[in-house]
Order: C-alpha cells, then structure tokens, then sequence
C-alpha cells in the first residue's frame, strides 16, 4: 500500500523544471472531468446505474450502451461514472481525517520539538511498523454493519502516521530558518508562525503528499471491494465492479477492462500530476 | 525496540475484539456459536476474568505455539498457518528473483546514459506501471492468458502443491508471480536507476575510468554495491508488503496461502483465524524490516561505524 511513497525521484533535467507540460495539464483535466462526472452524475443524461434490463445482458459496447452491459443487463458506462463517486468520496474523506490529525500534529512536533515531538514520533513510528492494510482489514471485517464513513474513518487513521511523517520532516526544513526567527523576534504568535510562515513553505510537499495518498486510498478501495469490505452492492465501485467481473469473465470481458481502465488512468494522472508538481517545487524525498 | 514493537503488535492484535462493539464472544465463536463452544471459549480463553489477565493467558498460550483452536473448523489456528505460510514464501521468492532480476540490469542501463532514449523510455514504462493496482494486472493476465490463450495451469483454482508435481506447481505460481514481481520491479529500476546515476558521478567512479577500467566491470565491481542500499531498505519495505498485501493475487486464482485463508476466515467470521494471522503476518514484516537492516549493515559498514 505504501509502495508509492518509497519511491524517490531523481531530477537530472533542471532545465525543463519551471515548465509544468502539457501532459500535466490534460492530467488535471482528466481528474476535474472525473470529479464533475462523479458529483453530477445524477444530473447528466446517463443511464439508471441499477435498472436491470434483462434485454440485453452481458452486451458488448455499443451506441446505446457505449461500454456494453454487464451480466444483470445494468449499462457499464453509467457504473463507470457513478463508481468514480466511491473512489473519490473514501479517499478525499480519507485524506481528509489523515492531513486533518497528522499535518498539525507534525507541523506542531518540529516547530516545538523537545519531549512533545520525541514521544510523538516515537508512538507514530510504532504504528508505522504495524501493517496498515493488516489492520485496516481486520478492524473493517469484524466492524459489522459495513458503511462509507467507517471505510474513511478506518483508512484515514492508518494514514495517519504516514502524514505525520512526512508533514514533519518537511516543517523541520524550514522551522529553524532564519525568516522564521526574524518573525519570533518580532514577537509573532506560535500559531501566526505556523500559519503564515511555515504552512505557505510546507505546502508543495503537502500536496504532492497528497495526491499519492488519494492514488494508495483509491487502489485500497479496490482491495477492499475484492474482499467484499467496500460499498455494498448494487452500489457500484470500480473496486466492486471488478470483482463482479470475475466470475464471468469468460463471457463478457468488457465489464472488466472499462473499470479497470478508468482506476488505471484516474491513478496515473494523479501520480503524473504528484510528480511534477515535486520536481517544479524542487522538493527532495531523499531527506525525509 | 524490536521486542516493544513485537509486544505492541500483540496487544492491538489481542485487544482488537475490544475495539469493537458488540459482545466479543459472540465474535470470536462467529457462525460457531453454539453453548458447548461458548462454554469452552470460557474456560479457554477466561472470557469472565479481567481483562488484563485474559491477555496474559493468551500471550503465554501464544507464546507455546498455542494461538487456540477455530470454533468453526476445530482445527489448530497454527496448524492452518503452517500449511499456508510456505505457499507465500514460495511466491514472494518466486517474484523477488523475477524482480530483481530485471530491476538491476535495466537500472544499469538507464543509469548509463541518463536522459537518453532507452532511460526515457524505461522511465515512461516503469511510470505507468507504477499507476496499475496489481489486482487490475492478475485479472487481465488471467483473461488474457489463461482464458484467451488457454495456457494450462494458469488460470483459477489450478493451484498444486510443490511436493505434488513441481513442475505444474510452478506453472500455477507462474501469474500470482509475475504480477508481484512487476510491483517490485517498478520500484526497485526507480530506487536503484537514481542511486547508481549519482554513485556514478563520484571521482573514484572517475578514478577508475581513467585507469580504464570496462565500463561493465565499473558497473558491477565498483558502483553496484555502494548504490545498493536504498535499494535493499526498498526491497524490505516491499517484501513486508507482499506478505500482508499478496492476498488479492491468491484470492484471485483460489492459491490457499496466507492471505487466501485470511479472506476465506474473514467471510466464515472465523475470528482466531483472523487473529492469529494478523499476529503472524505483522511479526513477520517486521522481521523482514529487521533483516534487511542488517544484509544493509554487511553491504555499507560506513552506515553502522556512522
């Protein structure tokens, strides 16, 4: 699960930094054009996601149903734009309750530093050893009934440890620099110091932090469909429609390559956008 | 460190039932709730004592190689682990092997001429595979390979064990594999291609250049090692994560491994099964960690002397 996060990047073409691309720009187009699918979707003229239309199952693409029908003759495009719903919602949500209690906690440890930060990083970097995607299954199996806000809650903490980390060590860049000394001695609050001095700085790591984070929680999602710990159906996920696909994929293949594809291009142009925006910060992973 | 971790680990796999709500017998005992087994769940695990004491009688059980008896199968918890364990170790050295073996060849390569067509075009390759979940990579090698092509023993349910016939053994891990090994691979060409591109520009590098050593020697004799050892820390992080995350793979093609098994309990609601493989699989990770922490320490002393 956080594989992603590893894998460092090495910037040998300084030259072509302060350009962003044009691919990067189709990349963040891809994504606004999921995210708006995904909150208009009841409102663009798409098909019902759950009407069952026993005329026409398991039909391959075409102009009335431009993905095709899975086995209950639901029409696959629809499923396509309203699953994106899931995805988006558990790892925004996620994201949401990760930055929420992590980024505070470590903007506040390396500002602070002494026994607050020591015992902090300390219980964080215990948490960091215990397998996330262990725990995350075994506290979703046993937490009986399943439910969208559990899945975020759940997914969220386990990433806490992780912004935590990352959040901290890039505060701890800037936290003894001299701008922020001079704002001490003139006699700046704690909180205006950390707002206005060090958050502006720590901001590009942040967000390109969390664009990996939305890329993990949305493949997680799709582990956690396999293991029937998502959404319930009918609900359609990208996760949840994959894992339909299983058991007739000999007969209709379509139903797993267009979910699949969607997740695989929503992923990339995330993981695209992420990295480029590092190399145009000129952030370097190496010295977490 | 080590034993606080291994400790903390056992207590959040201990106290997970109390996290939840609800009755934690009535958990544990799962579809197998019948008074008989409620009665020995009692006895056994002394559910009416406090709960301080409860861990105690289970950590010194666990600690006897006694992680308790499923409810509903009515066989061992350990036994079920020791039968499932080697199918994962069998697959992640399987995918290891496969992973480094392409990894550190192409990383070389990449590193040799930095930004030209061949590293460019790795580097778009490895990017995009980067972004592909490998439960999206074992369902299309499984339409296309094995239902399309019809390969034998590739597709689901045809999983033999090793001391059966290996041959069709290895033939049934060929897909499982392959798709962890494509993980690894992307992350170790990224990790090792960087290392080397900076070992390289060292003076020594220089050094032996102009004494006009081959390029391959400089490769492999004088730059590898040194630049091994965020790849080796990489490869820790990811081996740890095959087995706690190499379930999908097995649930996929039905191979009854570690994970399979976990999936399989989870949906009997088979708790000690759960449990016990939680405690397993998260001392087990961070063993490997603790592992490669040491192969680092042999690679680079400087890191230990630092």
């Amino acid at each position: 699960m956080y594989v992603a996060e590893v894998v460092e990047e090495h910037h040998d073409r300084p030259e072509r930094k302060r350009r962003l691309g044009i691919l990067f720009w189709i990349c963040v187009g891809w994504i606004a054009l999921n995210i708006v699918g995904a909150i208009f979707a009841n409102v663009l003229p798409l098909q019902n996601p759950l009407f069952q239309n026993y005329a026409s199952v398991n039909a391959g693409p075409s102009l009335h149903h431009l993905f095709g029908t899975d086995d209950l003759g639901r029409d696959i495009f629809a499923r396509v734009v309203y699953g994106s719903r899931v995805s988006i919602e558990v790892s925004l949500g996620a994201m949401l309750v990760g930055f929420g209690l992590g980024a505070p906690l470590g903007m506040l440890a390396a500002y602070r530093r002494g026994k607050f930060d020591s015992i902090l990083t300390a219980v964080m970097y215990v948490f960091l050893a215990f397998p996330a995607i262990i725990a995350t299954i075994a506290v979703l199996s046993f937490w009986t009934p399943r439910s969208l806000l559990k899945i975020i809650v759940v997914v969220g903490i386990a990433s806490v440890p992780l912004v935590y980390r990352v959040i901290r060590s890039a505060t701890m860049n800037f936290a003894s620099r001299d701008f922020v000394i001079a704002a001490k001695v003139q006699g700046a609050t704690d909180r205006r110091i950390l707002i206005k001095e060090l958050l502006p700085n720590i901001a590009p790591v942040g967000v390109s932090f969390l664009l990996i984070g939305i890329a993990t929680v949305v493949t997680l999602e799709g582990a956690l469909a396999f293991l029937g710990l998502s959404v319930n159906p009918p609900t359609p996920s990208w996760g949840n429609m994959i894992n339909e696909s299983l058991s007739i994929l000999q007969i209709n293949p379509w139903l797993a390559i267009f979910p699949s594809l969607a997740m695989c291009l929503f992923l990339l142009s995330l993981n695209f956008i992420g990295d480029r925006l590092r190399a145009h910060f000129e952030v370097s992973e190496a010295k977490l | 460190m080590l034993i606080g971790i291994v400790f903390i680990i056992s207590v959040g796999a201990f106290y997970l039932i109390h996290l939840l709500p609800g009755d934690p017998a009535a958990v544990i005992l799962g579809t197998g709730d019948s008074p008989q087994n409620r009665a020995r769940l009692f006895k056994e695990l002394g559910l009416n004592k406090p709960i301080l004491e409860q861990y105690f009688v289970w950590i010194k059980n666990v600690l006897h190689g006694n992680l308790g008896t499923s409810f509903i199968s009515q066989t061992s918890v350990w036994s079920t682990i020791k039968s499932a364990l080697p199918i994962d170790v069998e697959i992640i050295v399987l995918s290891q092997i496969l992973a480094f073996a392409v990894a550190i060849p192409t990383a070389m390569v990449s590193a040799r001429k930095p930004d030209g067509w061949l590293d460019r075009l790795l580097g778009a390759t490895s990017f995009t595979l980067l972004s592909i979940p490998s439960f999206v990579v074992i369902v299309l090698l499984v339409l296309f390979i094995a239902i399309k092509l019809g390969v034998p023993h590739t597709g689901v349910s045809s999983y033999v064990s090793l001391g059966q016939d290996w041959v069709v053994n290895l033939e049934s891990l060929a897909l499982p594999s392959f798709t962890l090994a494509l993980g690894s691979f992307v992350v170790y060409y990224r990790v090792l291609r960087s290392d080397l591109i900076a070992t390289l520009q060292e003076e020594y590098i220089t050094m032996a250049r102009s004494k006009g050593i081959s390029q391959r020697r400089i490769m492999w004799r004088h730059a590898f090692r040194p630049s091994s050892v965020a790849l080796l820390g990489t490869a820790g992080v990811n081996i740890g994560g095959l087995l706690a995350g190499g379930f999908i793979v097995q649930y996929l093609l039905s191979i009854p491994g570690l994970g399979y098994t976990l999936i399989q309990s989870i949906g009997l609601s088979d708790y000690l099964v759960v449990q016990g493989i939680v405690l397993v699989v998260s001392v087990g990770v961070i063993l490997i960690n603790f592992a490669f922490d040491l192969i680092i320490n042999i690679v680079d002393p400087r890191i230990s002397r630092e």
